[in-house]
């Protein structure tokens, strides 16, 4: 099972029957497969939707019906559209119970960097800064390290900030990390690791949580 | 009342050099092509486009960044287009990036005659810098201005001659609040239907938003990633 699959896995414990939930292009967008069976979950995508289905069989796909990446999707029973000013609306107004998202970089206080790198890369922040001001609780999932290995979970981000004291957790394939006003408090490390393991790769100052345990994870 | 156009050159034939333009669409979907395509023969210069994505190489508004007409442009999200993150990169274009819920909820207001608002979004950030912020209640809030434009280019799936507008599934998107916010807007429609043929209890763009109408035709509609990943030839 690779790393993303673990976070997808992990992160989908945290659905609750009824949630609205929106999700990040890609690695958020894994956690459709995992919901628990019989858990009714409408997932919202920004560029107009509510009651997002999987993807169509091959050949089926309508260009007229994508998520927010730009893939495309169906539609569940009981699902709706709406313009872009209305789905921003429901996001900004506190009406999404849950939204993942991917990072470049987190910090101790819960900012978060995830759309620019300057003077080498311009991607944009798309509804990003909306769904991280306006969401009731707002969950990063992301690779513990770059590619290079440099830990992504900093004392302080140094890239073009997406928001500011707005994550309340932090997922990755090594642990669980709940952002707090002490700091961020490590609550789970993933099988086989010790906390002090994770901390070895992370900059930022973990507080290991008194009850820290093994993450888990559906189906698994 | 008539407001059908019989080609899409005839309709955009008074757009100047220099216009600020609102293009409808979330990357490929519910793009206007026909008039895109009009546009880019028209061949005028200097736009200032505002769009939520800037199309990719070789389709939608990347035909109109391949022909060099967008002076600056408006949107928040480059993701995949190559030849737009380079010009930003070499300083070739004017990009302004901002939240799209506030790009959204600014064109909305240019339309609602609302000249500005307050919104959490991007406090702390670089979209904050320079603006005027505010407490109000226990929260700290950023002062946004609303968008208008020239003329906005919109896509719908059925409209009739007086300019009312349906719109399918996601192709929605960006195209209702842009129909309100121009001078001048053009819809395009995949299909003119007679007044009376729309349930008035389903039209989305009540056709006093809507100047210009034109059919569209020979839709190509690529679904942007399989565009991307099959090199253009989706």
């Amino acid at each position: 099972m690779s790393g993303k699959e673990r976070i997808a896995r992990r992160i989908a414990l945290e659905l609750r029957d009824g949630f609205y939930v929106n999700l990040g292009i890609g690695l958020p967008t894994m956690i459709t497969a995992f919901v628990p069976a019989g858990m009714d979950v409408t997932f919202q995508s920004e560029n107009g939707m509510l009651g997002v289905g999987p993807a169509p069989a091959a050949g089926a796909a309508d260009p007229d019906l994508i998520n927010a990446g730009k893939q495309p999707v169906t539609e569940l029973p009981g699902c709706s559209y709406f313009g872009s000013e209305e789905s921003f609306a429901m996001i900004r107004g506190g009406h999404m119970d849950m939204s993942v998202l991917g990072a470049m970089q987190v910090d101790e206080a819960g900012n978060l960097a995830n759309w620019t790198i300057p003077g080498k890369m311009v991607k944009g922040m798309g509804g990003a800064m909306d769904l991280v001001a306006g969401a009731r609780r707002v969950i990063v999932a992301m690779e513990h390290q770059t590619k290079e290995g440099a830990s992504r979970i900093l004392k302080a981000c140094t890239l073009p900030l997406t928001g500011t004291h707005v994550v309340h957790d932090i997922v990755t394939e090594l642990c669980w990390i709940r952002v707090s006003a002490e700091g961020l408090v490590l609550t789970e490390v993933a099988e086989g690791l010790t906390p002090q393991e994770v901390q070895a790769r992370t900059e930022a100052k973990l507080i290991v949580s008194p009850e820290v345990r093994t993450m888990a994870m559906v189906g698994a | 009342m008539n407001k059908v156009v019989l080609s899409a050159d005839a309709a955009v034939a008074d757009i100047a050099s220099g216009a600020t333009v609102m293009l409808g669409g979330f990357g490929l979907c519910g793009i206007p092509e026909t008039l895109i395509a009009a546009l880019v023969r028209l061949g005028v210069q200097g736009l200032h486009t505002i769009s939520n994505n800037m199309g990719v190489d070789g389709f939608g508004m990347g035909l109109m960044l391949e022909a060099g007409m967008i002076a600056s442009h408006v949107g928040s999200y480059v993701g995949e287009n190559r030849r737009l993150e380079t010009m930003v990169l070499q300083g070739q274009l004017d990009l302004t990036l901002i939240p799209q819920g506030t790009l959204a909820e600014r064109i909305r207001a240019g339309g609602a005659g609302i000249p500005a608002f307050y919104v959490p979004t991007g406090l702390g950030t670089v979209v904050a810098e320079g603006k005027e912020t505010r407490q109000i209640g226990e929260r700290m809030y950023v002062l946004e201005h609303a968008l208008h434009a020239d003329v906005a280019l919109v896509k719908a799936w059925k409209g009739d001659r007086l300019g009312n507008l349906v719109y399918r599934k996601t192709a929605r998107n960006f195209n209702p609040a842009m129909a309100t916010a121009a001078d001048l807007t053009i819809a395009e429609v995949e299909e003119l239907v007679e007044p009376g043929e729309l349930d008035p209890d389903q039209i989305v763009t009540p056709g006093i938003y809507v100047d210009r109408v034109v059919v569209g035709a020979a839709y190509r509609k690529p679904i942007e990633a399989e565009f991307i990943r099959s090199g253009g030839a989706a």
